[in-house]
C-alpha cells in the first residue's frame, strides 16, 4: 500500500467522524442560518417609510412623494394626517406647511423626496458602494479567521485523541506517520471548504430568493478569485502546525496551552488587517507576510491598488511557506506521537525524530 | 529450525540512559517465543523496535536474512503494551478500518472482521461503539485488531494483562492456532506461569541485556541445578547423614535435596534401596520463575 492510499483511507475516516458528529453538524447549520440571516434580514426589517399619508393642505407634495416610489395614502385633514401615524396606519405623514410628521425618527425617503439636494460632481467616482468596501474585506479576513482557527483547533484534537486514546502506536506500526498527517489535513481541509462552499451557496440563493441586488457579487468577484488559491495554501499552510501541535499534547486538556501560540499566529494578522485596512504601506507589507498575506492580499485584489504581478509573488511566499511548516508541522507530529505520557516540549519533539518511516 | 526474524546488536538509548545493549535474539516460525524480563528491562523498547515504531541507535531487525522494511511489517500483527482504540467508534467499523490500512480490501476487511468477531464472541456487540463495551471485551476488541490481516508474524506485548481467564484461554487458542499454521510468534509477559506453560522458545531480558536465549527444554537442561526429589515408604531423615546431600526439605517420606559434585545421585538411591522401598526418585526440573531468577541475579 503507498502512502497516498494509507492518506486516502486516513481521510475517509476522518469525514466519516466528522459528518456524525454533532458538534460538527450543529455549528454548519448555525452558520447557514446566519448566513442567510444576514443577507435576508436587513430587507425583512427593512423599516424604511412606505406608506405616506398627506393631507389636503399638503397634496403638492404627493407628485414627488409618488417619484420617490412611496405609497400616497390621502388624507381629510392635517388631524386625520397625525392620526393615521399614531394608528400606524401610515408610516410618516405630510402636512400643510409642509411639515413631515413621524413617530420616533425623521423618515429620510420622505424628507428626501421632498427637499432638493445641489448637485454633486466627483472628481473620482466609485462604482462601490461605501458599505461594500468596508464589509468585503472584513467579512474575507473574518472567514480566514474563523474557519483557520475551528477547523485547525479540530485537526489538533484529532491527533490528540489518537494519542490519549493510545491507538496511535497500532496506526504508525500500520502505516507512515506522514500519510497519517496527510490523511488528516486533507480531510480538514476538504471540511473546510465544503462548508464554505455551502454556506456561500445558500447565501448567495438566499440573495436570489430575497431580490438582493447580486451586482455586488460581480464587484467582489476579483476578490474572491483570489481569496481562493490564498485560502487553501494559507490553510493547509496553518493545519500541519496544528497538527503539530496536537501531537504535543497528550490529553485534550493540554491542547489550550499547547495551542496558544498557534491561536496567537492566526488571531494578530487577522487584527492587524482588520484595523490597518485603510492603511495603504502596511496593507502592502501585510499581503506578502505569509502568516496575513491569505487576509491582506485579497483585500487589495478587491481595491485594486495593486499591480498585477504582485498577488502572484504573494502567492509562490506562501507557498514556500507552506512548504516549509509542513515539514516543521511533520516533524513535530513524528517526534512527540509516541511520547504519551503528558505534555511534550517544542524542542523534545524537534530533537527526538523517534519514528523511522 | 531457522529463526526468521532476528534482532541483530540492536542498542537503543534514550538521553543518557541506555536502554538496550547489544540486543541479539531470534524468533522462530512455528514457534511460541515468550519474551521475559523485569518491568523497564527493554522488552517493549525491544518490540517498538521491531515493529519499527521506534527506531534503533545500532543494530537491524532482519525478516528471513532481509533488512525488515516496511510492506513486510505491514503483515505483521502488532498489540502495544499500551492498549487503544477509536472511543466512540463502532467495533465493526474499527475493525474493518484497522484492515484495510493493513492492506485489505473493504470486503476481505469486513470478511475477515465477521470471522473475527465470530470467533471471540462478540458477533452481537459488532455494532456498539467501543467505548460502551466492558474491559474485558474491549480487550478481546484489541485482539481482533491485531489479527484482523490475518498476520505472518505476531508480535504481543503483555498480550495477557488484564484479560480475564476466559478471555486468556482465547488468546493462548488464538497464538497457538497462528503459530500452528506456521507463524513466529513473539510475546512478552509478567505471568510466568502462563509462559511456562506456552512457550516453545524462551528470551530473558535484564537490564536492556538479553541474558538467556533457547528452547524451552534447553534453559531448563542447562539451568538444572543437581537437585532431586525422593519418596520413600518410611521416614527420609536418614538422608542428612548422607555425604554430598543438602536437604532443601524434608517431609515424612519425601525429600527434596541438593547434590554436591563429587558424589553420584546413584550412590543416593542405592542408599535409599537399602533402607526400603523407594517409591520415586528423580532430578527436580527448576520452574521458569526459578530460571528467570537465577538468570536475572547471576
Amino acid at each position: 500500500m503507498t502512502t497516498f492510499e494509507a492518506a486516502r483511507l486516513v481521510a475517509a475516516r476522518e469525514i466519516k467522524v466528522k459528518l456524525r458528529d454533532k458538534t460538527f453538524l450543529f455549528s454548519t447549520v448555525f452558520f447557514l442560518l446566519i448566513a442567510i440571516g444576514s443577507v435576508t434580514l436587513p430587507i425583512l426589517l427593512d423599516d424604511d417609510p412606505q406608506n405616506v399619508a398627506v393631507s389636503t393642505s399638503a397634496t403638492a407634495s404627493s407628485e414627488a412623494l409618488s417619484r420617490a416610489g412611496l405609497t400616497v395614502l390621502p388624507a381629510s385633514s392635517d388631524a386625520e394626517a397625525t392620526r393615521m401615524v399614531r394608528d400606524g396606519d401610515a408610516d410618516a405623514a405630510v402636512v400643510g406647511g409642509p411639515k413631515v410628521i413621524a413617530l420616533d425618527e425623521a423618515p429620510s425617503p420622505v424628507v428626501k423626496a421632498l427637499s432638493e439636494a445641489p448637485p454633486v460632481e466627483l472628481l473620482e467616482p466609485s462604482d462601490r458602494d461605501p458599505a461594500v468596501e468596508f464589509l468585503v474585506p472584513f467579512v474575507l479576513a473574518f472567514i480566514f479567521f474563523t474557519t483557520s482557527l475551528t477547523f485547525g483547533l479540530q485537526i489538533a484534537q484529532s491527533v490528540t485523541e489518537e494519542k490519549a486514546t493510545r491507538i496511535v502506536e497500532i496506526l504508525v506500526a500500520s502505516i507512515p506517520a506522514r500519510a497519517m498527517l496527510a490523511g488528516k489535513v486533507a480531510a480538514m481541509s476538504l471540511l473546510a471548504f465544503g462548508q464554505i462552499a455551502l454556506i456561500t451557496l445558500v447565501a448567495f440563493a438566499g440573495m436570489q430568493l430575497a431580490g438582493v441586488d447580486t451586482t455586488i457579487v460581480s464587484l467582489i468577484a476579483p476578490a474572491i478569485g483570489w481569496f481562493l488559491p490564498f485560502f487553501i495554501v494559507g490553510f493547509i499552510m496553518l493545519a500541519t502546525l496544528w497538527a503539530g501541535a496536537g501531537a504535543l499534547a497528550a490529553r485534550q486538556e493540554d491542547l489550550a496551552g499547547v495551542s496558544a501560540p498557534l491561536q496567537m499566529i492566526v488571531m494578530i494578522p487577522f487584527f492587524l488587517t482588520i484595523f490597518l485596512s485603510d492603511n495603504a504601506l502596511a496593507m502592502k507589507v501585510l499581503s506578502y507576510i505569509p502568516l496575513s498575506a491569505p487576509l491582506a492580499m485579497p483585500v487589495r485584489a478587491f481595491t485594486g491598488d495593486l499591480a498585477a504581478w504582485e498577488p502572484f509573488v504573494s502567492l509562490a511566499l506562501l507557498a514556500l511557506t507552506a512548504l516549509a511548516t509542513l515539514g516543521i508541522g511533520a516533524r513535530l507530529y513524528e517526534g512527540s506521537l509516541l511520547r504519551t505520557n503528558g505534555r511534550t516540549s517544542f524542542a523534545t519533539a524537534w530533537r527526538s525524530r523517534s519514528l523511522i518511516n | 529450525m531457522t529463526d526468521v526474524l532476528t534482532v541483530d546488536a540492536v542498542s537503543r538509548s534514550f538521553g543518557d540512559r541506555q536502554v538496550l545493549k547489544d540486543v541479539t535474539f531470534g524468533v522462530t516460525a512455528g514457534r511460541l517465543t515468550g519474551f521475559v524480563g523485569a518491568n523497564g528491562a527493554g522488552k517493549t523498547t525491544t518490540m517498538r523496535i521491531i515493529l519499527g515504531v521506534l527506531a534503533a541507535d545500532q543494530g537491524a531487525v532482519s525478516w528471513r536474512g532481509a533488512p525488515l522494511d516496511r510492506p513486510t511489517r505491514q503483515r505483521f500483527g502488532y498489540m502495544p503494551e499500551e492498549r487503544g482504540l477509536y472511543p466512540k467508534m463502532t467495533v465493526t467499523d474499527q475493525i474493518v478500518y484497522l484492515g484495510q490500512l493493513h492492506g485489505l480490501s473493504r470486503e476481505d476487511a469486513r470478511r475477515r472482521t465477521a470471522a473475527l468477531l465470530e470467533r471471540l464472541q462478540l458477533t452481537d456487540r459488532g455494532g456498539d461503539q467501543v467505548e460502551k463495551l466492558s474491559l474485558g471485551n474491549q480487550q478481546r476488541v484489541q485482539i481482533a485488531a491485531a489479527l484482523v490481516h490475518d498476520p505472518e508474524v505476531l508480535v504481543l506485548d503483555e498480550p495477557f494483562s488484564g484479560l480475564d481467564p476466559i478471555a486468556v484461554e482465547t488468546v493462548v487458542g488464538v497464538l497457538r492456532e497462528r503459530a500452528g499454521a506456521g507463524a513466529p510468534v513473539l510475546f512478552s509477559s509478567h505471568q510466568l506461569e502462563l509462559v511456562e506453560r506456552l512457550c516453545d522458545d524462551l528470551v530473558i531480558i535484564a537490564d536492556g541485556v538479553i541474558r538467556a536465549a533457547g528452547s524451552r527444554a534447553e534453559l531448563r537442561s542447562s539451568y538444572a541445578l543437581p537437585r532431586f526429589a525422593i519418596e520413600v515408604a518410611a521416614d527420609a531423615g536418614w538422608l542428612r547423614d548422607q555425604p554430598g546431600v543438602t536437604l532443601v526439605s524434608l517431609d515424612g517420606p519425601s525429600a527434596v535435596f541438593d547434590l554436591d559434585g563429587a558424589h553420584d545421585d546413584q550412590e543416593v538411591l542405592r542408599a535409599a534401596v537399602a533402607r526400603g522401598p523407594v517409591r520415586s526418585f528423580g532430578p527436580v526440573r527448576p520452574s521458569l520463575a526459578e530460571i528467570f531468577r537465577e538468570v536475572v541475579t547471576s
